[in-house]
């Protein structure tokens, strides 16, 4: 009874202070969104990889792999078999049915052990319709619906699918991948006989992957979710300083409370224990209100990133999300452990202040002023930090470590430098209003500062990341126009036709280049190997990065490939560099291509030198150099001669509009990550003004005592609130540009393999200043209008009452 | 100089409404040094609020060389304040994110009167000449009374106004202080009405009025 009654008192400040309860509340509710919404995509996202590893690569079971990424000979499987082990082989790769590029695994269901649950096919009849010819696709319905028209063979729709992908018999991939007699890798029962003969005598070039090792498509997708994670952190850490702000206040506000509770007999450690129940409450409210709206948050952003992984990817993410439960109760988790880790300099002040000490509201938030000198200290060592990681690390979490260290180490900096500058101004003014105002907003900086900090990374994070996406949209762009060189792009659907439409093209057409590709293993990594024709479209447009200068002539005659820049990168190649290409084929590398968009290695050859090596290339894709003019009726033609699909011929503008959209569209929940973070900060602004609100008027009351109207006061407040808002903007340029800078030259190139050439977009910048004036605008409107409405018996009673 | 004719005053309590003033009349001669004593609750501050122009009378006038200050709208106030008044609280005087020196000069610059000399001659008779480039958060209360003396003085006001100035230090300080504040009005020729509970301050102004129950007996 007596700790309800205690309870009760220390409630009481929140019935009076509604709008102080609804910023700790929304600070906290937003930070938890944010974070467990960008956990729940990580989540979903991260559960379809390991079904995509169960469902297609049978990751569940031990397979055997070449450890040089060569294919497997058959040989080897029958070899195995023989020998009494329960074995199963399989073999993948990309096969295009018309204009659906599918990735084919080849099965052999009657060896496929039971536990992979891979393909129900029912009955014996089935099994028979699997594996006889014509064949059957098993698929997902979604990919039904695409192939409808692409393929004679029989589709099987399985719920159990995943897109972009289909199961067939290994004899029919096989033929389809011109890969007779190999495999990718060959599948192990988890039980076998005793006393057989061990694996390595029976194929020693073969190496075991143990079960759940880590997917290539995870491995791949690691950077985008780290870079989810980063954000969603950044965002939560915007929000604490909300929490943090808040509770501060609080506590300082009801010391009078404490020090009466303490006086009438409920002890410190029953005071402690009470606003510690308070705040588990308000954590696991606000966390519960953090969670729904992050679920929400995740529904609107997953479509997004599922296009964004599949178009960086090709990670197959279904667009819904499921609510699992390791996302919203980390969520409630992250909600607890930050109100807690926010309110501990509270709760020891609380054990530390003397029982009889007066309330001093005014001096909250001064604290760090005893320790600025240790935040620039901290400050420095996190920017030279960041410089040294950038100068001698290497890796993707040395370029998220260069990026945490320049935020935060510049975050801290900020108030000294914004307090230099007012010190500065405030000097050069002699007039005593211009001065006072410098003077009070330095005075504001204490109270001001953490929220400035989250308002500097906001900013900062849009700059840098609006600048990277938009550097990287205008080389795409660029870059697709010298890539889609041809005017019109046809796909033939079988052999034949392509046979007749060559043919066909051949009188009336500039000049036709076909697009052929054959799946290969170099260096242990799956890639492609182009053919291109020896054509000036190539040697005129084709966007190199580094090249020998008769780059094009070794390509032709086949001595030399050009690799794109990923490879390149990744596996530290050099001009001169010898290749080691399937079939015994050794050729130099002599140039470097960028090829933005695709995860994986690529090589180009000349056409000659492929299809003399892989007779078996799929012919059924050309690009067409015709006049711009010719395009609609050649079109037209083509599609009134062989009756092709209207997605079996595409022209130049169709294609690069696509290829944007895709573009736009993979960056769409960076841009909505961006504005969240800004809103949060907006909010962070929002909650300290009004904070600072409460305790104005002895700072003010002297001042319009002397002769100044309210109304200029109030003017002033806005101006100074604009004026922190654009120092903190002006601030965030040069630091987002660092931001965008590291992301360009450090983070992409690890993650994706490629760097990009930055550009500066003023105009952006604009925007984003306009969208932060706009917030501050509306940040400073309630305490603005508490502080018009303030009455002069209230501005008297300053200089009449202890405050 | 100064007319106050049938001042009424009345504030919203819980209770109800509380007429505080109830029909004041005073005058003040050019230079005059008076004491306003009175109960507390006796409508003293309230008073001199008003006189200050920082409140508003519910009826009656103030008649200051000549003009109605009660009949001035927000800005006709403030720029009255800013010019013609000098106020002296008990407590929070001073400007918190000024120092000492720009405290001082704050008013003047103001009032458009900004005088260095004149301000260095008030820091050394003030005896603040050390703390110039303190806060006032840094500074005891005795000091800050100095500043805020010092700072009313520096705009060379026609009226000081001060509030309990030595309320909140004790008798040694508390005399000094007014001994500062008397001298330093006299070579500026202000007229001071000086609102105080001590009986021993009063018989050292001019002369002394009485407040009782919102009237001036």
């Amino acid at each position: 009874m007596k700790m309800w009654t205690a309870a009760t008192a220390l409630l009481s400040h929140w019935r009076r202070r509604p709008l102080q309860l609804g910023a700790l509340l929304s600070g906290l509710a937003l930070a938890t969104a944010l974070w467990s919404g960008v956990q729940a995509i990580n989540a979903e996202a991260r559960a379809s990889y390991t079904r995509a590893a169960v469902v297609l690569d049978q990751n569940g079971l031990a397979n055997l792999v070449s450890p040089n990424g060569s294919a497997i000979p058959q040989s080897a499987f029958v070899r195995l078999r023989r020998a009494g082990w329960s074995v199963s082989p399989v073999l993948e790769g990309d096969y295009r049915f018309g204009v659906t590029r599918l990735r084919v695994i080849g099965i052999e269901p009657l060896t496929m052990p039971a536990e992979t649950n891979t393909v129900d096919l029912g009955n014996a009849g089935d099994v028979l319709s699997f594996i006889t010819p014509p064949g059957m696709l098993f698929v997902s319905p979604r990919t039904a619906e695409k192939m409808r028209g692409q393929t004679d063979l029989a589709l099987r729709v399985s719920d159990r699918m995943l897109d972009g992908a289909a199961f067939i018999d290994i004899g029919l991939a096989q033929k389809l991948l011109r890969r007779e007699g190999e495999l990718s890798r060959i599948v192990i029962a988890e039980n076998q006989r005793s006393g057989l003969e061990p694996l390595e005598k029976l194929v020693p070039t073969l190496s075991v992957r143990e079960p759940n090792a880590e997917t290539d498509v995870e491995h791949l997708t690691e950077s985008f979710h780290l870079n989810l994670t980063a954000f969603g952190f950044l965002a939560f850490a915007v929000g604490l300083f909300i929490v943090y702000a808040t509770i501060g206040l609080a506590f300082e506000q009801r010391r009078p409370t404490f020090r009466t509770l303490r006086c009438l007999g409920v002890s410190l450690s029953a005071l402690a224990v009470l606003l510690l129940a308070e705040l588990v409450l308000f954590a696991i409210a606000a966390g519960a209100v953090g969670v729904a709206i992050g679920y929400l948050v995740a529904s609107l952003l997953l479509p997004g990133v599922a296009a964004t992984l599949e178009g960086l990817y090709g990670a197959s993410v279904p667009g819904t999300l499921s609510l699992r439960p390791e996302w919203w109760v980390s969520g409630f988790a992250i909600a607890v452990a930050g109100t807690l880790v926010s309110s501990v300099q509270s709760l020891l002040r609380l054990t530390r202040v003397p029982l009889l000490a007066a309330a001093q509201p005014q001096t909250w938030g001064r604290s760090w002023q005893a320790g600025r000198r240790f935040q620039v200290l901290a400050a420095a060592a996190l920017l030279a930090l960041s410089g040294a990681l950038l100068l001698w690390a290497e890796g993707l979490e040395a370029g998220f470590g260069v990026l945490g260290c320049l935020l935060l180490g510049a975050s801290l900096l900020l108030p000294t430098v914004l307090s230099g500058f007012f010190t500065v101004m405030q000097r050069a003014s002699s007039r005593a209003l211009v001065t006072w105002f410098w003077a009070d907003a330095r005075q504001q900086l204490p109270g001001l500062s953490l929220a400035l900090m989250a308002l500097l990374l906001a900013l900062a994070a849009n700059v840098g990341v609006g600048t990277m996406v938009s550097s990287f949209r205008l080389t795409f762009v660029g870059w697709l126009d010298q890539r889609l060189a041809a005017e019109l792009y046809v796909a033939a659907r079988n052999e034949g036709e392509a046979d007749r439409l060559r043919t066909w093209l051949a009188t009336k057409v500039e000049s036709v280049l076909p697009i052929l590709s054959v799946d290969a293993e170099i260096r242990g990594q799956p890639m492609q190997i182009f053919g291109v024709a020896d054509d000036p479209t190539y040697r005129m447009h084709w966007p190199l990065i580094v090249g020998m200068p008769d780059v094009w002539d070794q390509v032709a005659s086949g001595q030399g490939v050009l690799v794109n820049e990923q490879f390149w990168r990744r596996d530290r190649l050099r001009i001169g560099d010898q290749l080691d290409l399937p079939g015994d084929w050794k050729p130099a590398v002599v140039g470097v291509y960028s090829d933005y968009g695709n995860p994986k290695g690529q090589v180009i050859a000349g056409i000659n030198a492929l299809t003399s090596r892989y007779p078996q290339v799929s012919r059924l894709r050309y690009g067409l150099r015709i006049q711009p003019d010719q395009v609609a009726d050649l079109r037209s033609r083509l599609t009134d001669e062989f009756g092709l699909p209207p997605g079996n011929v595409v022209d130049q503008a169709a294609l690069k509009e696509q290829s944007r959209r895709i573009f736009d569209r993979t960056f769409l929940v960076t841009g909505a990550l961006n504005i969240f973070t800004l809103g949060v900060a907006a909010l962070a602004m929002f909650s300290s003004l009004l904070t600072l609100s409460e305790m104005r008027l002895p700072q003010l009351a002297p001042v319009w005592a002397l002769g100044v109207t309210r109304r200029d006061l109030a003017l002033l407040e806005v101006l100074r609130t604009l004026v922190l808002w654009l120092a903190t903007f002006i601030a965030a340029l040069p630091l987002g540009l660092a931001l965008a800078w590291v992301l360009l030259a450090v983070v992409n190139v690890e993650a994706f393999g490629w760097r990009l050439p930055m550009y500066i977009f003023p105009y952006e910048w604009l925007r984003l200043g306009l969208v932060a004036l706009g917030a501050a605008v509306v940040s400073v409107f309630i305490p603005l209008r508490r502080l018009a409405r303030v009455t002069p018996s209230e501005l008297l009673k300053v200089f009449a009452n202890e405050r | 100089m100064i007319a106050l004719r049938n001042l009424r005053k009345s504030y919203e309590t819980a209770e109800g409404r509380l007429e505080v003033l109830r029909g004041v009349n005073l005058d003040l001669g050019a230079g005059d040094r008076v004491a306003l004593m009175g109960e507390s609750g006796s409508g003293k501050s309230t008073l001199l609020h008003l006189v200050a122009g920082l409140d508003r009378t519910d009826s009656g006038e103030i008649t200051i060389g000549g003009r109605d200050i009660s009949k001035l709208n927000d800005r006709e106030r403030a720029a009255y304040r800013r010019t013609k008044v000098g106020l002296v609280f008990q407590q929070f005087n001073l400007v918190p994110s000024l120092d000492v020196a720009a405290n001082i000069a704050f008013h003047a610059k103001l009032a458009g009167r900004h005088d260095p000399p004149w301000e260095n001659e008030l820091v050394a008779r003030l005896g603040i000449g050390t703390l110039l480039t303190r806060y006032p958060e840094q500074l005891s209360i005795g000091q800050q009374q100095r500043v805020a003396i010092g700072r009313t003085l520096a705009a060379r006001p026609g009226l000081v106004l001060a509030d309990e100035p030595t309320g909140n230090l004790d008798e040694a300080n508390g005399d000094a202080v007014l001994e500062l504040m008397l001298s330093l009005s006299k070579g500026t020729g202000s007229t001071l009405l000086l609102v105080t509970h001590s009986q021993r301050l009063a018989d050292r102004l001019d002369r002394q009025v009485h407040l009782r129950s919102g009237k001036i007996e």
